[in-house]
């Protein structure tokens, strides 16, 4: 089924950037995500939310091909993807992820493992390379912490360590994997403020989250994911005052 | 426990229960049995050290050049001062173990250079030693260029035998494994296939079986007239042997790397050569750094096997030494300075690994 976008306005500003098509995706038998449409245009905040199970993860690791669908069109930046290594190594240029579990690489420091991407995928200088993460270091608000390495961090430290090493890579699209879920309360608060900043600063973000305060206040769209089916898809306001749909009733009374 | 005027202030512990007198009451007199027992060991301990110090070091000889200059009734280490060029050299010509010296002091003075954090470049030392180190040595060895002068395989031996088919066994295998264990793990079905029957096929036969087959069998097959060196085969066997067994232990490091790393390294965009080389065999190695020294202090101790195609390791000149007519019955002196030499080696080795492990710790809790 195919939902109408609630804000047109919104989406005709720009071309869109992202676009999904009719996409399926099987894990051997199972039918994990059916009939995806999603079209996101260039600066939108989209925050994708349901139970867990409900393939909104799977879902946003397609568009970096994570995970492959097996049906329908995902559409990125005006590329295709399909089983061509290069445009997938061209795409994941472009796009940024970051996740529940932070996935730092352990074995080096938060400055190498900001500037190691840059260095050996994008052929950038070291120095040049050490400059700009140390921008973003500055940016995520922990740039004493460089020479550190990342299991002496916090948890929230460690996120957004693993969020400036995504914007190292300058991409023009992010993704967020349950950015929060894996930290201590009091830790949240401090990677939601460095993605309310980045959203400000006009980036493209695809966020899988349950803070539904940050979808609030943060977000253009937010999506209801349920059963592998995008449900419903609404501004803040009104998915959250007057949801259209029951399930998605039956989900926020839940969790609010 | 609460009383009218707050907790008690803390008691100093009681003086029997700290330091060495303390320890002693715990762990060894802590009841009568315990006690008993105690002092069983110490007798047990005192009837096994007393002859061997005697044997090695009261009662022993350590001069003379021949065997009338044992007489003590104690160990004879003539035996071993007197053969210690054979045990070193094995059949190398006297005029040519400066030269093997000086191949083991480049190899000694790298392996400290690299090992000093203040070097500068060490990078590239370490490129030399696994690839410039190799040649010069090789030259050093069996000479033909340089003016040295040609010295056969087969007269090479002792000591230093064993360290050339350890050294090339260790410097080989550990990537030969690698590219296994990566082969096996592989999405594409013939490499993953010929990984695994490469891997098990030399995991599922003894070394002895393959050196014997190299030496005895590979030569029938051979087209008539072609030779090659002896040494050289049995190097390849042991290569290929430890390889597969290395495949395995490297393969264990890989499966311990969580798949978040793989993740994140394709979400930067990294490709297949760059995630492994830069996140995932870093931490893999590193994870199986016991594993690997395991497998190498095994095939250091395995070269003795050798011996069964002719070729003279430490343990075969030594056995050669005692069972030389002016040497007869100083086998267990022999035999006991061969397991000093392998255990200093091992030890050595092992030290290392631990050693690696604490530097490369980069306080992450797994």
């Amino acid at each position: 089924m195919t939902i109408e976008t609630a804000n047109p306005e919104l989406t005709a500003s720009s071309a869109p950037i992202i676009e999904i098509v009719g996409m399926h995706k099987w894990y051997g038998e199972f039918h994990v995500l059916k009939e995806i449409n999603l079209t996101v245009s260039r600066g939108e905040r989209i925050v994708i939310c349901g139970p867990s199970g409900s393939g909104k993860s799977t879902m946003i690791r397609c568009i970096n091909r994570l995970e492959e669908h097996q049906r329908g069109q995902i559409i990125v930046d005006g590329i295709e993807l399909n089983d061509d290594l290069k445009r997938i190594d061209k795409i994941r240029r472009e796009v940024g992820m970051v996740f529940q579990h932070f996935n730092l690489f352990p074995h080096l420091t938060v400055l190498e493992n900001c500037c190691l991407a840059p260095i050996w995928v994008r052929k950038m200088p070291r120095k040049q390379a050490e400059e700009i993460a140390m921008e973003y270091l500055e940016r995520v608000r922990i740039p004493e912490q460089a020479k550190k390495y990342p299991g002496q961090l916090s948890g929230g430290q460690q996120q957004r360590v693993a969020i400036a090493r995504s914007l190292c890579m300058s991409p023009s699209i992010m993704l967020f994997d349950e950015p929060t879920s894996a930290l201590d309360p009091e830790m949240i608060k401090e990677v939601l403020d460095t993605m309310i900043s980045l959203a400000e600063s006009g980036m493209t973000m695809l966020v899988v989250t349950h803070e539904m305060g940050f979808a609030k206040t943060v977000a253009n769209r937010v999506i209801f994911m349920d059963g592998g089916q995008i449900i419903e898809e609404n501004d803040p306001e009104t998915f959250f005052t007057n949801p259209e749909h029951e399930r998605t009733q039956l989900f926020l009374s839940q969790i609010m | 426990m609460i009383t009218k005027n707050g907790s008690l202030p803390d008691q100093p512990p009681p003086t029997n229960s700290i330091g060495v007198i303390g320890w002693l009451r715990r762990n060894l007199f802590a009841s009568v049995l315990n006690t008993l027992l105690t002092f069983l060991a110490l007798y047990i301990i005192y009837l096994g050290i007393v002859p061997a110090v005697n044997w090695v070091f009261v009662n022993s000889d350590w001069v003379g050049d021949s065997r009338d200059a044992c007489s003590s009734g104690g160990a004879c280490w003539v035996f071993i001062a007197a053969r210690i060029n054979l045990f070193m050299y094995g059949f190398y010509p006297e005029e040519g173990y400066w030269r093997i010296n000086l191949a083991f002091a480049i190899l000694v003075l790298l392996l400290v250079l690299l090992n000093i954090r203040q070097v500068p470049r060490r990078g590239w030392i370490a490129a030399f030693t696994l690839i410039g180190y190799p040649i010069i040595a090789f030259y050093l060895f069996y000479g033909g260029a340089f003016g040295l002068t040609v010295v056969d395989t087969h007269n090479w031996g002792g000591l230093s035998l064993t360290l050339i088919l350890s050294g090339v066994g260790i410097v080989a295998s550990l990537p030969i494994g690698v590219v296994l264990a990566l082969g096996r793990n592989s999405q594409m079905p013939i490499v993953k296939a010929a990984s695994i029957v490469f891997i098990e096929f030399w995991r599922g036969v003894p070394l002895i079986t393959v050196l014997f087959m190299s030496s005895v069998m590979l030569p029938l097959f051979l087209p008539e007239g072609t030779s090659f060196d002896k040494l050289l085969r049995a190097m390849i066997g042991i290569v290929l042997f430890e390889s597969a067994y290395m495949a395995e232990v490297v393969r264990g490091g890989l499966a311990a790397i969580p798949r978040g790393q793989y993740e994140a390294a394709k979400a930067l965009g990294l490709n297949y050569w760059k995630s492994m080389t830069l996140i995932i065999l870093p931490q893999a190695l590193k994870l199986v750094i016991p594993g690997i020294v395991n497998t190498f202090i095994a095939l250091f101790k395995d070269t003795t096997l050798v011996l069964i195609i002719g070729l003279f390791d430490l343990l075969t000149t030594i056995e050669a030494g005692f069972k030389h007519v002016s040497w007869l019955g100083f086998a267990v002196e022999g035999y006991v300075f061969a397991a000093l030499i392998y255990w200093i080696f091992c030890f050595s080795m092992s030290r290392y690994s631990q050693n690696l492990e604490r530097k490369l710790h980069t306080g992450h809790a797994r």
